[in-house]
């Protein structure tokens, strides 16, 4: 069945309608080299800075502060990468999560190779950081923290703010990768104290293919690509320039009508999570009630594995995700399920429904009417659910 | 990864699901930790299965392997019903995508734990039977280490 409803926007979202008509003409018409010096370039020179300072207003930073990337992945690699190799003569201790991307686990995991120190901080059953921990684990060989704005899978929002004022206090740099947070919630680097941050364009309606990263002015970071002198030397190659310019228009969008966007989802969000556990007997929320991102609702329900139900709702038209084990590619299921303290087979039967503003109450509607009949099925089917039945009789 | 049309069908519309109260071999089998359990039940009479129903909690390919395993050994005799190995699971089913093959090597071990537990019942010995591996009780408790 085609899809129906498309509720998997923490995946990636469409290209807003505004964004690819700002962004077509930069394919065929101004298609030139923006390193160039003839007339055609200049209007690429020209977009690839007004993009840059869209940017930037969008996350409160300066305009040379941002350097644009080919995604979320490459902006976190770089920040890693860039900041641990230009300080290493500093120290070789870098801070971050168990939650976090694997563009951020497996880039320390590379670093640790190399013979960086990386201390992961466990988090509480919301999936939250404690300040203590952090403050305890920052030594005089720190050179970096990196911790998450808003989590991908359980959307819970960290204290960024206080983590960025306790860095910016013992002289550690602050790296955030904020993929799921920009053009979704707030994000202020000056007022936060954010000296890196990773942002991406195709999770808030711009193509795929482009980021960025915001480096605070003085902040050594060691580019990753060398080549051209492109991005003030940080990262070489042509810039993507349809893909940069629709960045730019597509945070500038999500800022601007942030607030009131942040309130219609928050109350389709709260629906839909209040409504599925009203509904369905033994499930539960994963993630923080209120410090969580506005579109997302993440919901385990006992008995039942994620595949299955992804695939019976695929049948109804539902695109949705799971952390279970087989969607997530290995055996095991989501490690931000896991670092959460949810057992194994209740991390198995998670389910995640991501809004955006493509979603309407109407779509929220239909996912409720179908969730519950496609657990009763599930369950229905299920060993586990037999052997607590037969226990209740 | 995507499923063969045959995989989707036995997912969608699976056969024999379950619970036979008088069944005269019940092989679970499993492991909560990777999230697939497969418990099978089989009525066997005179030497043959006279029907087989399944409880499986798993993926995609769990379920449908276990559907096709029980389509497969129902009127068989047992040691007819021992061929049904994974791979002739796997063939009926048209194929499984390469990390869900041992969704299948389960349906088997379902099959021959419901075997062995006929066997242990009724004092026989079937030929070519091996003990089932896996303790699916131990096994949730290992789940929960880490």
């Amino acid at each position: 069945m085609a899809t129906k409803i498309y509720m998997d926007n923490a995946a990636t979202t469409p290209v807003r309608d505004e964004v690819l008509n700002t962004v077509i003409p930069y394919f065929k018409e101004y298609y030139g080299n923006a390193s160039s010096v003839y007339s055609i370039a200049k209007e690429s020179k020209k977009a690839l800075e007004k993009a840059r300072e869209q940017v930037a207003k969008g996350i409160g930073a300066k305009t040379d502060e941002i350097f644009f990337t080919a995604g979320g992945s490459e902006s976190d690699n770089m920040a890693l990468r860039g900041v641990a190799e230009a300080l290493k003569g500093k120290g070789n201790h870098i801070i971050t999560t168990k939650i976090e991307h694997h563009a951020i686990l497996h880039t320390c995991e590379y670093l640790e190779k190399q013979g960086y120190e990386v201390t992961y901080l466990s988090v509480d059953e919301f999936g939250k950081i404690s300040l203590d921990e952090l403050e305890k684990s920052i030594r005089p060989e720190t050179i970096l923290i990196s911790v998450m704005f808003a989590n991908n899978e359980i959307g819970t929002i960290q204290p960024v703010a206080e983590i960025g004022k306790l860095a910016r206090e013992k002289g550690v740099l602050f790296h955030t990768d904020a993929v799921q947070a920009v053009g979704h919630v707030l994000v202020d680097v000056e007022e936060m104290k954010i000296d890196l941050l990773s942002l991406s364009g195709h999770k808030l309606g711009a193509p795929k293919g482009v980021g960025a990263i915001y480096i605070r002015k003085g902040v050594p970071v060691q580019p990753l690509i060398f080549g051209g002198a492109q991005e003030k030397r940080k990262r070489a190659g042509t810039e993507n320039i349809p893909g940069i310019v629709g960045l730019g228009k597509a945070v500038e969008l999500a800022v601007a009508d942030m607030e009131a966007e942040t309130k219609r989802l928050v109350e389709l969000r709260d629906k839909l999570i209040s409504e599925i556990l009203a509904k369905v007997p033994e499930s539960r929320l994963n993630g923080h009630p209120t410090d969580r991102l506005p579109g997302n609702c993440n919901i385990s329900f006992a008995y039942i594995e994620g595949e299955s139900m992804l695939l019976l709702l695929d049948a109804m038209g539902i695109a949705a995700s799971s952390g279970s084990a087989c969607t997530s590619g290995s055996l095991d299921p989501s490690h931000v399920l896991m670092a959460i303290g949810l057992p194994h087979e209740i991390a198995h039967g998670s389910l995640r429904l991501t809004l955006d503003r493509i979603n309407t109450p109407e779509d929220v509607e239909y996912v409720l009417n179908k969730v519950p009949d496609v657990v009763q099925k599930l369950r229905e089917m299920s060993p586990l659910y037999e052997e607590v039945m037969n226990k209740k009789v | 990864m995507e499923y063969s049309e045959k995989v989707m069908d036995h997912f969608m519309n699976p056969r024999n699901v379950g619970v036979i109260d008088d069944a005269s071999g019940v092989g679970l089998v499993g492991n909560a930790k990777c999230g697939d359990i497969m418990k099978v039940y089989l009525k066997i009479e005179n030497g043959r299965i006279e029907d087989a129903k399944f409880k499986t909690f798993g993926c995609g390919a769990a379920v449908a392997t276990s559907s096709m395993a029980t389509e497969l050994v129902k009127g068989k005799t047992i040691q007819e019903a021992l061929e049904v190995t994974n791979k002739a699971v796997m063939e009926a089913l048209d194929g499984l995508p390469p990390v869900k093959v041992h969704c299948s090597c389960l349906a088997e071990e379902a099959l021959h734990a419901a075997l062995w537990d006929y066997a242990q019942k009724n004092e026989i010995e079937i030929e070519g039977l091996k003990p089932p591996v896996e303790d699916v009780d131990e096994l949730h408790h290992h789940g929960h280490e880490e």
